[in-house]
């Protein structure tokens, strides 16, 4: 059947009909919606994992006994999860194991651009690499039978354009393997040094057959160009989509659909029938370098970004200014408006419960290290109310090591915020650290009661598992306890005084201490919103203190206050800043 | 049966949805999509998740043709940008073909630096695309989604617009609508949709 469907979900679609068993992931953009996805066929057993490194660990425990699993998450996910993935090239699987990594160039959703081609090289790992939806959904099956026939786990590399992007994709049926039966195999599975040690060259073998299947695997094809360009570029992913839509049929094109190991002999063959060669592709020079290793001559980087996307207009301009034929999209007139247009930056929506608490944090001129989520928002003017993101978890351990380096003053002006979510993906640990070796910490859990950046996924706080049912709930308040820290307390973030109180005496405290600032996020369906507040244009006195919290639903109108009721979910966090009362109930 | 003079009308359209986060331009490219591949043609249709979402600037590309690759628009190559907001329209103005049309809600949402009072919303905008050289067609798409019973379909209201400029029977956008929209919106869906052509 004939479908238009998202690349995450077409992949899903091949993975299911591979007959994936279980699939355990971290929510991440742009790579959410395979997991979410699977969730939704009742035959697999799908989860959200507390973080990427549990979940491929999960997913390795599925292969191991026998069903073919799946783990998906994005870039920097596959850090976290890098540990596990490093030992499981060399134990190999038993029944198909793939792992999905979505990388996002141009950094839409991320906070760094990384290219996870590297991780294939460095894990010595097949990674596979589709360029729209429908090669989605084919590559996810030959993932599957590469890494059942060459006994490795299976990479497979997508990006936000891939992943986002809709296309038409032709489905079928199901087909389910016959579960492997559990064999104990201690010199395959346990990597202790004398067993590695016999795993390691059977890694460096199995790349080698993998190179050489390099040379005549399908997905890796030449497109001869019909026209008399003597121009040739190797390319993959969107990028290929990117080549085809400049030039058509008219260059020759080498697209390598297995990312690595990289073929030698398909690209001397390719090199030897064109004049000039272009490596074309996002972020870093991975198939460039391989190029160049192997003594052909070409331009990449030279000439290509190592920052961002690329794009047709990119590839045609600077094709067009390099080589011949200076063929290409015309440079087009493109309109241009007489006006300045201010800057629309993504912010915190009104009523999230996150900004009661950033504005009483700014307020007291609090150093706030922060962390990965909707709350990051926070750093964004004017509540300006955060010094630091780095990664998941970075927040609670960065503050430990931050308070150490400056003493216990420091401690009486820092503290870190952390969502329930992120807190348990990697906070706790570092929450172990401060409760183990000391120190004054302030740790701030802002608990929304869900994984709100990603789009609502569940989390191990919520009670509720991937499908919406219940599910075990993790009790925040009874786990600081657990690993030592007495001083917990819960807050309300739409109470701007009860958030004051609470930081002003937990950063004094000699010891370290939680606060929880718990509310559920505005957008969630179960949170009913208030009616939406007005603001009484006798009372407004126009001295702004409003617009200190950075609520879009709040704003200067010809000099006074005016709320916009299509925004305001009444959370009234507006009306502690007023001190004329100037914000009323409709119909007060 | 789509005939071929209709077909040659289409050999390549691409068409802009821009707006703010939360506007719902993500069903609004659904529904086309499922149109144009409805009405025979190859189509890809490029989204945009995650923090930008969150009340910022947002696009997406809808395209469609004997054969698309690219799943994304230039600068210069949109037939139509359909803005659900006035200033969203302004910003992606450079994204238009020669011969483009930008179909615009006149809404006005004001961006935080305007919120802020760190910069100013700027006037006259609409004129100033007309100044540009851009074909403008603007309306106001809140008040016509009020009006159909639900203030949360300017995103439909804007599509029936659009159909106007498209040799597509009615029919067949009402089909892609009940296919994409949540049955207990279809109706107030519906209204928008008329309304706004």
């Amino acid at each position: 059947m004939k479908t238009l469907m998202l690349g995450n979900d077409a992949l899903a679609r091949g993975l299911y009909e591979s007959g994936v068993a279980v699939a355990s992931s971290y929510p991440g953009t742009p790579s959410t919606e395979i997991t979410e996805s699977l969730a939704k066929f009742n035959e697999v057993y799908s989860e959200w994992a507390p973080n990427e490194k549990v979940a491929l660990e999960a997913a390795f425990g599925a292969s191991l006994g026998g069903r073919r699993a799946f783990c998906g998450m994005k870039h920097v996910g596959l850090n976290v999860a890098a540990d596990p993935l490093f030992t499981i090239s060399y134990t190999g699987v038993r029944a198909g194991l793939v792992i999905a990594v979505a990388d996002d160039p141009g950094m839409h959703s991320s906070q760094n651009e990384q290219d996870s081609r590297h991780y294939a090289v460095a894990a010595k790992l097949p990674m596979l690499e589709p360029a729209d939806s429908d090669e989605c959904y084919e590559f996810a099956k030959y993932a599957y039978t590469l890494s059942e026939t060459y006994d490795t786990p299976v990479l497979l590399r997508i990006c936000t354009r891939v992943a986002h992007s809709q296309s038409i994709v032709d489905t079928h049926e199901r087909v389910l393997p016959e579960l492997i039966p559990y064999k104990k195999d201690i010199a395959k599975y346990v990597m202790m040094p004398g067993n590695a040690k016999r795993r390691h060259p059977y890694v460096e073998n199995r790349t080698d057959m993998l190179r050489q299947l390099a040379e005549t695997f399908p997905l890796n094809k030449i497109e001869r160009g019909t026209g008399n360009s003597s121009v040739g570029v190797i390319c993959s992913g969107t990028v290929y989509q990117y080549v085809k839509e400049v030039f058509g049929d008219t260059v020759s094109v080498l697209k390598l659909g297995l990312v690595n190991p990289l073929p030698e002999a398909l690209i001397r063959t390719f090199a030897d029938g064109v004049n000039e060669l272009f490596v074309i592709e996002e972020l870093d020079p991975v198939i460039e370098a391989h190029v160049k290793s192997l003594g052909i001559s070409c331009h990449g980087k030279d000439y290509f970004p190592l920052c961002g996307e690329l794009s047709q207009n990119l590839i045609s301009r600077t094709l067009a200014s390099h080589a011949e034929p200076r063929a290409g999209i015309a440079a087009v007139a493109a309109p241009v408006i007489d006006a300045e247009i201010p800057p629309r930056p993504p912010v915190m929506c009104a009523g999230c419960p996150h900004r009661g608490m950033f504005y009483s944090l700014m307020k007291n001129n609090i150093t706030v290290l922060g962390d990965i989520g909707c709350y990051t928002l926070g750093a964004a003017a004017p509540l300006a109310a955060i010094d630091t993101t780095i990664c998941m978890g970075a927040s609670v351990s960065g503050l430990h090591g931050f308070i150490h380096a400056q003493g216990n003053e420091a401690a009486e002006r820092a503290v870190c915020v952390i969502g329930d979510s992120t807190f348990m993906h990697s906070g706790v640990t570092g929450l172990i650290n401060i409760a183990y070796n000391g120190g004054a910490s302030t740790v701030i859990i802002l608990d929304n009661s869900i994984t709100g950046m990603t789009g609502h996924q569940q989390n191990p706080t919520t009670g509720l598992n991937i499908k919406g049912d219940p599910a075990g709930k993790i009790d925040l308040e009874a786990l600081c306890h657990a690993v030592g820290i007495s001083r917990v307390r819960v807050v309300d973030p739409y109470n701007i005084a009860e958030c004051d109180a609470a930081v002003t005496e937990e950063i004094a405290a000699p010891e370290p201490s939680v606060i929880i600032s718990r509310r559920p996020c505005a957008l969630l369906k179960t949170v009913k919103p208030k009616p939406p507040l007005a603001v009484n244009p006798d009372k407004c006195k126009k001295c702004g203190s409003c617009m200190k919290i950075g609520c879009p639903a709040v704003s200067m109108k010809n000099g006074a206050a005016e709320i916009d009721k299509t925004l305001c979910v009444g959370c009234a966090v507006c009306t502690q800043l007023c001190k004329f009362d100037a914000f009323e109930e409709v119909g007060a | 049966m789509r005939s071929e003079s209709v077909k040659k009308e289409f050999a390549a359209r691409n068409i802009m949805i821009v707006g703010v986060g939360g506007q719902g331009s993500l069903l609004a490219s659904r529904l086309l999509g499922r149109l144009l591949m409805n009405a025979g043609y190859d189509v890809k249709v490029s989204e945009v998740h995650g923090m930008s979402q969150r009340g910022g600037s947002v696009v997406t590309y809808v395209r469609c043709g004997e054969r698309v690759y690219s799943p994304i628009i230039d600068e210069g190559g949109a037939d139509f940008i359909v803005s659900f907001e006035l200033l969203e329209a302004a910003r992606w103005l450079s994204y238009l073909a020669p011969g483009g049309r930008i179909i615009t809600n006149t809404q006005k949402i004001d961006p935080m630096p305007v919120i802020t009072g760190a910069a100013e919303y700027p006037r006259e905008l609409i004129e100033r695309m007309r100044a540009a050289g851009a074909e403008v067609d603007a309306l106001d798409a809140l008040s016509l989604a009020a009006e159909a019973g639900s203030p949360k379909s300017v995103n439909i209201v804007l599509m029936g617009r659009l159909s106007r400029y498209f040799d597509l029977p009615e029919a067949e956008w009402l089909r892609a609508l009940e296919e994409t929209v949540p049955p207990r919106t279809l109706e107030a869906n519906k209204n928008a949709f008329s309304l706004g052509r």
